[in-house]
């Protein structure tokens, strides 16, 4: 680890404050991810400024029926809380689907967004070529090893996936992200928070390096226990996925409504699959709708060469994780 | 299952007993409490023990670390930890967990892989369990720290430590101490509610029923190369009857 | 006292469980400042420049010690890198240290330093190397070995399976990794290291650094485990002896997680061929057991795996090959089980495929097989009960609920599948020497230069002095890990409790008959004048067997007597001509139910039952642990562990415990072992062989052919991951 300065803030707007006036520090919350990349020296703040003490710890029901999520909440009190449990399962689920009780005590909602990816090439720097860690340097996964790397979205940059649990639930249940910049705050929504590499795979997100997220809001569901996380992992508890899927269906006596399906594992972002939830609104509930869901949204699978393992897994997943949602298990 | 063989000595050393530096299981146990390193000044003793339970029991005394060279990332934070406080002056990239190892030489907290991953280095704060090894000492200004050190009172064992001992829930032993730490807030966790993975109805709310399924599932943040797991179950569902 | 077979909880287990065990990274001294290691990037080459100047700046370093600068020691061995010359072999080798006063620095100045390579081009690939590929021998054993016409055995069988079956490259991880404080006074060296061999590891520091070996010192209290990558003295302690020595000040190095992937030590990547012959009856014909093998390109090590086809069944025509590959990876080692692991899961799951084209039950089939005698001396063994083991595991099992038909057996959307196979270790035993002390305090103390590393020793030790001298555990300390005690082999190969309670035993004997022969000496003794036959000592009292009450305390005795402890050491040879007339190995029997999402992919073990012919079962509660690590560690190899290595610059990409995957808890369902405990007198007088290792034999191949009974499929490339069983 490089030395730093450590600063304490307890409110938003000092926060900003102080990430702007210095070029390349970081804020630190539960410091899983960012404690353990500087030690790897893959980040390399030189000064980090503490957000543990700003007072956006709570999870509240909002006027329209949502919940909004603090973005110091730590995840384990999220998944726990009774608002959650009752109206969100798929996201207590999917949060407790992740790391272990110690980390999930330790992380925040607002650093489960902006974990980095666990490319094995990005988190070790004794390899050289990384686009994403040291852009223009080439990437190590392409030809390298990438079983679990993405097959949805990649870019010849960059085939890096993002790893959270947490976020896979997020884009299902449509959430926005309330960040607060030097000019106030905006929202922007899930599914345009995190980014796809494209030809810059070293910038993950849309948030500004000066902004802070202050919570997250999930709007009203409608899909309660009709939902279900499902993550496929190489040991059965404290390990990343090798492709996770978030369910959700509105269920109205065996006809579908809506629905929301979101992939984990298998792209720079959780990927939300709007062709295979077009597909199955309206419909009524079968098996055979499922695999139809499944096959769309994999349609664009370009998998690699030791990968392509990911694309078949994915769509048996998504058709278990229906039948679950759809209550047809 | 080696190469050689090892030395084969004929004259068997002078075997006065006060030159081993060696551990007498039996009966006692070996003291590795502060013992200060020469930059280290003692400003004043503690004597209670910082027993079961959680909270702050006294605060009487102040280790202080002299300052470093560099000032830019030098910063002071007071830890208490099993109800002790110490004031420690110090680099701000030192973990929770080398500030207990190395700096205040409680050893009992271990290191297995210091990114996260493996559990050892579990300690109680504010009476939840973290990894220490991925959080920052500096941020842990009046934190209540628990470590394996403090749960036991004295002679008296802390119920899981018993129950680990019963069980063989160790063989190495170098887990032992974040599982314990671990197991410790498990049953915390169990008795408000929390849900784990596993946990079939996420709206059922109150006491969660121990399986062993529902303990593997929230133990699996501690790993045992020993592969000792099985006792580990049991120790924490017999704790958990007893406690 | 009767304490041996009890199940005793350990005596260390309150040190354990208080965090007050102190393992080697533990122990302070005044002046200790922290070495960290810089290691190479590429797999082979040559360091053309180091350029070290901002590290040498950085706050807080004392020392850069580089192949520019290092102390030259000739005739280390190559296996270690101690910054002799420019060299690089494989990547993550060491070629730097740092020494700074306080961890934190000595990491930072470590990530400062630049170094140039010249890059040379690696051999890396594994098969593209089997054409060059060279014999070799494990623990002086000839890796080939045949009997019998194997080729024209094979021609004539009715029934032929002819696989391959390969196992990945794997890291050992103790969950403490290796650490060692190097202090030198003068030309004394002290090391407290975590290690599984301290007599060794001294011997080979003395020559190293051209001193005696009576000048240095290893102390380890406490293993936290090793499995094998402790007994071989690596890079990191030497190196830490050169910075202490540079630096004169006590230095303290441990390994991080990733560079335990490495420069320690792994199980070498196996390919192995089984070529099987059987009768259309089932009686094997012919087996021919072809393994190569990973080594580095700078020192020989054989995983030999084809070991335990030379002892499991009775076959007339037997032929053993192996050939090792050499790769610019760090060189492997001892692994848990070192070639049986590997080499049971080929040949145990190639039975069961023999079974099944035989259309006979697996159990029936090696039952068939069975043999009485080494199949290739004829030797009989020392003890061998593995029919008990069969018949016990598979009652216990229930084996004979088993439908035969894979994807016979379900629950709900889950296939359930058994699967059966047999496991074997060799046993060893190795010269001993021990200490046993009857102290003025009235307590006895028991010591060897041995290792606690979960086996239980410090509770055996214990136990076996209790027994042999009637006095109650709670009066007896004991001591190990230090040179200065009485040397002990290498704790490893299962060999730790045959080779040491021995010693403990004879040098028991005779301090008790010593402190017999002094009491009738002595006048003021309540004993005086009788003969030695006529007294006996019990429960810390010295008496006259006819009339015990006319006894005396030890600890009052010895005070009447100058205070001086009395003492007995003994140094004990295993018999050497034991070989000539008898095999020894133990035996076990393993069954395990896996559910499979066939979906999905994921398998889970459910359960496992095993039942060990390993001689006499000194402590219940221990050998029950022992036996379920081996077990997981079986399930892991099974489906879990991998080190994946970047085929370019050879550097494992996985090198953590994130992505390098260890069972964790909930991937262990119930585990029910047990034993015959049969004693097996003819190794030693206790009649125990040992049993660190066997349960990871076999329990590998019976959980894969537990996965094919449930699937129908059959997957020889270790580990069976969701994605493999989906393919
Ligand atoms: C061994 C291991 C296993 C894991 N397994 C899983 C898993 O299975 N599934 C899973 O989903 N995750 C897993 N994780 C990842 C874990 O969930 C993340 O590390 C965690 O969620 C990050 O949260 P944090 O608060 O600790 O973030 P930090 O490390 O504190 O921060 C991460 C980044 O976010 C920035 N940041 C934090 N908060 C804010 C804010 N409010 N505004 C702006 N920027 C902010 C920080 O500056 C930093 O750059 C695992 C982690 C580890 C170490
Ligand atoms: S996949 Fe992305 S993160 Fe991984 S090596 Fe390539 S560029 Fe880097
Ligand atoms: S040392 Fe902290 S989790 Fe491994
Ligand atoms: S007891 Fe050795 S790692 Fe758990």
């Amino acid at each position: 680890m490089n030395p730093f300065e450590y600063q304490q803030v307890d409110e938003p707007a000092t926060a900003v404050d102080a990430i702007s006036r210095w070029r390349g520090s970081k804020f630190l919350a539960g410091g899983t991810n960012l404690i353990d990349l500087m030690k790897n020296t893959v980040e390399q703040p030189p000064k980090l400024i503490d957000i543990n003490h700003i007072p956006l710890r709570g999870i509240e029901q909002t006027p329209d029926g949502g919940v909004k999520l603090g973005a110091l909440a730590r995840n384990s009190d999220t998944a726990n809380h009774p608002l959650i449990r009752k109206n969100y399962p798929l996201l207590s689920q999917a949060i407790l689907s992740g790391a272990s009780p110690q980390l999930r005590n330790m992380a925040t909602n607002g650093g489960n967004l902006l974990q980095r990816t666990r490319c094995p090439y990005f988190m070790d720097p004794a390899f050289s070529r990384c686009n994403k860690r040291t852009p223009g340097s080439g990437c190590s996964a392409l030809e390298g090893f990438h079983e679990n790397h993405a097959i949805l979205g990649a870019s010849d940059q960059c085939i890096a996936t993002h790893p959270s649990d947490m976020c896979v639930a997020l884009a299902a249940l449509e959430a926005k992200v309330r960040v607060r910049g030097p000019k106030g705050e905006r929202i922007i929504a899930i599914g345009d928070f995190h980014r796809l590499p494209g030809t810059t795979p070293q910038i993950d997100t849309t948030l500004m390096p000066d902004e802070l997220i202050v919570s997250i809001d999930l709007p009203p569901s409608p899909y309660g226990s009709h939902s279900h996380y499902l993550k496929i992992r190489e040991r059965t508890s404290y390990a990343f996925a090798l492709v996770s899927v978030a369910a959700a269906i509105d269920v109205d006596s065996g006809w579908i409504r809506g629905a929301r399906l979101a992939l984990g594992g298998v792209a720079h972002k959780p990927w939300r699959v709007e062709a295979a939830e077009a597909a199955l609104a309206g419909q009524k509930l079968s098996i055979s709708l499922f695999e139809q869901a499944a096959s769309r949204a994999l349609s664009g699978a370009r998998p690699r060469r030791d990968n392509t393992y990911k694309v078949e897994m994915a769509k048996r997943a998504i058709i278990r994780a229906l039948t679950i949602a759809g209550g047809l298990a | 299952m080696t190469t050689e063989n090892s030395s084969r000595t004929s004259t068997v050393p002078e075997t006065d007993s006060e030159e081993y530096s060696s551990v007498n299981p039996a009966t006692d146990m070996i003291d590795c409490k502060l013992s200060r390193r020469d930059f280290v000044k003692t400003v004043g003793y503690f004597t209670g023990a910082g027993a079961l339970g959680l909270q702050l029991i006294s605060v009487e005394t102040i280790v202080e670390c002299a300052p470093l060279e560099f000032s830019a990332s030098a910063h002071t934070v007071e830890l208490t930890v099993n109800g002790l406080v110490h004031k420690l002056t110090m680099d701000t990239r030192v973990t929770l967990l080398d500030a207990l190892r190395e700096y205040l030489k409680l050893t009992g907290t271990k290191k297995g892989c210091d990114h996260g991953q493996c559990g050892a280095c579990t300690v109680l704060v504010n009476g939840r369990r973290i990894n220490s090894c991925l959080s920052l000492a500096v941020t842990h200004q009046g934190d209540q720290i628990t470590t394996i050190e403090g749960l036991s009172g004295g002679e008296e064992l802390h119920p899981l430590q018993t129950a680990f001992i019963e069980h063989d829930g160790f063989q190495c032993g170098y887990c032992t101490p974040g599982q314990i730490c671990s197991a410790v807030a498990l049953l915390e966790e169990a008795r408000r509610g929390d849900a784990s993975f596993v946990t079939p109805d996420l709206a059922h709310t109150g006491r969660v029923e121990l399986t062993p399924e529902e303990i593997r599932e929230r133990m699996s943040g501690n790993v045992c190369r020993c592969g000792a797991y099985p006792g580990i179950v049991q120790a924490v569902q017999t704790a958990s009857r007893t406690l | 006292m009767n304490t041996i077979g009890k199940p005793i909880s350990r005596v260390d287990g309150k040190l354990k469980v208080t965090g007050s065990a102190r393992y080697s990274a533990e122990f302070d001294m005044p002046g200790l400042c922290y070495a960290v290691l810089v290691q190479s990037t590429i797999p082979a080459g040559r360091i053309a420049g180091m350029d070290d100047s901002l590290a040498r700046k950085a706050a807080g370093v004392l020392a850069v010690l580089t192949p520019e600068n290092a102390q030259r020691l000739p005739g280390a061995e190559k296996r270690l890198s101690l910054l002799q010359d420019n060299q690089v072999y494989y990547n993550g080798q060491p070629v730097a240290v740092v020494v700074a006063e306080k961890l934190e620095e000595a990491h930072h100045a470590a990530s400062l330093i630049k170094i140039r390579y010249s890059v040379s081009a690696p051999k890396l690939d594994f098969v593209a190397g089997f054409p060059s590929s060279h014999p070799g021998n494990h623990n002086g054993e000839p890796g080939d070995m045949s009997w019998g016409d194997v080729d024209g055995a094979l021609k004539d069988s009715d029934i032929k399976i002819d696989q391959v079956y390969t196992t990945p490259i794997h890291h050992h991880n103790p969950m403490e990794p290796h650490a060692a404080i190097a202090q030198w006074n003068g030309d004394e060296l002290t090391v407290h290291e975590s290690a599984q061999d301290i007599s060794g590891h001294r011997a080979k520091l003395a020559k190293l650094f051209g001193v005696q070996e009576s000048n240095v010192r290893l102390i380890c209290l406490f293993v936290g485990g090793g499995f094998g990558c402790k007994g071989p003295l690596w890079s990191h302690v030497p190196l830490a002896a050169m910075a202490a020595r540079q630096v004169n000040r006590p230095v303290k190095i441990v390994l991080e997680r990733p560079q335990m992937f490495g420069p320690v030590g792994a199980r070498p990547r196996t390919h192995q061929r089984l070529t099987v012959g059987a009768t259309r009856e089932g009686k094997l014909t012919a087996i021919r057991h072809e393994v190569h093998a990973h080594t580095s390109v700078i020192e020989d090590y054989l995983e030999s795996s084809a070991f335990p086809t030379r002892v499991m069944y009775g076959c007339p025509n037997v032929s053993t090959i192996h050939r090792i590959v050499d790769l610019n990876l760090g060189t492997p080692t001892y692994t848990r089980a070192p070639g049986v692991a590997t080499g049971t899961y080929a040949l145990e799951v190639a039975m069961d495929e023999l079974a099944y084209k035989l259309n006979m039950d697996p159990l029936q089939l090696r039952l068939l097989n069975y043999t009485e005698n080494d199949p290739q001396t004829k030797l009989p063994f020392t003890g061998k009960h593995l029919r008990d083991c069969y018949t016990r595991a598979a009652e216990r099992f229930g084996w004979s609920n088993r439908t035969r038909e894979p994807r016979s057996m379900r629950d709900g959307s889950q296939l359930i599948g058994w699967g059966v196979a047999t496991e074997t270790y060799p046993a060893n035993r190795r010269p001993a020497s021990a200490l046993v002390r009857f102290k003025p305090d009235g307590r006895v103390l028991v010591a060897t230069g041995t290792h606690e590393i979960g086996n239980g020793i410090y509770t055996i030790m214990i136990q076996t002095a209790a027994d042999a001298l009637n006095v109650s555990p709670d009066l007896i300390d004991a001591q190990l890990g230090d040179t200065a005690l009485p040397p002990a082999p290498i704790t490893a190969g299962s060999m730790t409790v045959a080779s040491v309670t021995p010693a403990i035993q004879t040098a028991a004997e005779r301090v008790r008959t010593r402190l017999l022969q002094m009491a009738v000496a002595d006048s003021g003794s309540p004993v005086h004048d009788a003969s030695v036959d006529e007294v006996d000592f019990k429960d810390g009292l010295i008496f006259r067997k006819l009339s015990p009450n006319r006894s005396e305390k030890l600890g009052d005795f010895i005070a009447r007597n100058g205070g001086q402890p009395i003492e007995g050491i003994a140094h004990v040879e295993p018999d050497e001509t034991l070989k000539q007339k008898f095999a020894s190995h133990s035996f076990g029997a393993v069954f395990a139910e896996v559910s499979v999402d066939p979906d999905l992919g994921p398998t889970r073990v459910r359960r496992v039952t095993a039942v060990y012919d390993v001689g006499k079962v000194l402590n219940e509660k221990t050998a029950r642990s022992q036996f379920i690590g081996g077990i997981v560690w079986g399930i892991g190899l099974a489906l879990h562990e991998d080190s994946h290595m970047d085929a370019r610059t050879g550097r494992i990409v996985n090198e953590n415990l994130a992505d390098y995957h260890v069972p964790v808890n909930a991937d262990i369902g119930e585990i029910d072992v047990s034993a015959i405990d049969i004693a097996d007198t003819h190794l030693n007088p206790l009649g125990a062989r040992g049993i660190g290792e066997i349960g990871i034999t076999g329990t590998a191949a019976a959980v894969a052919n537990a996965i094919y009974h449930a699937t129908g499929k059959r997957i020889r490339d270790l580990p069976i991951t969701p994605q493999k069983l989906i393919a």
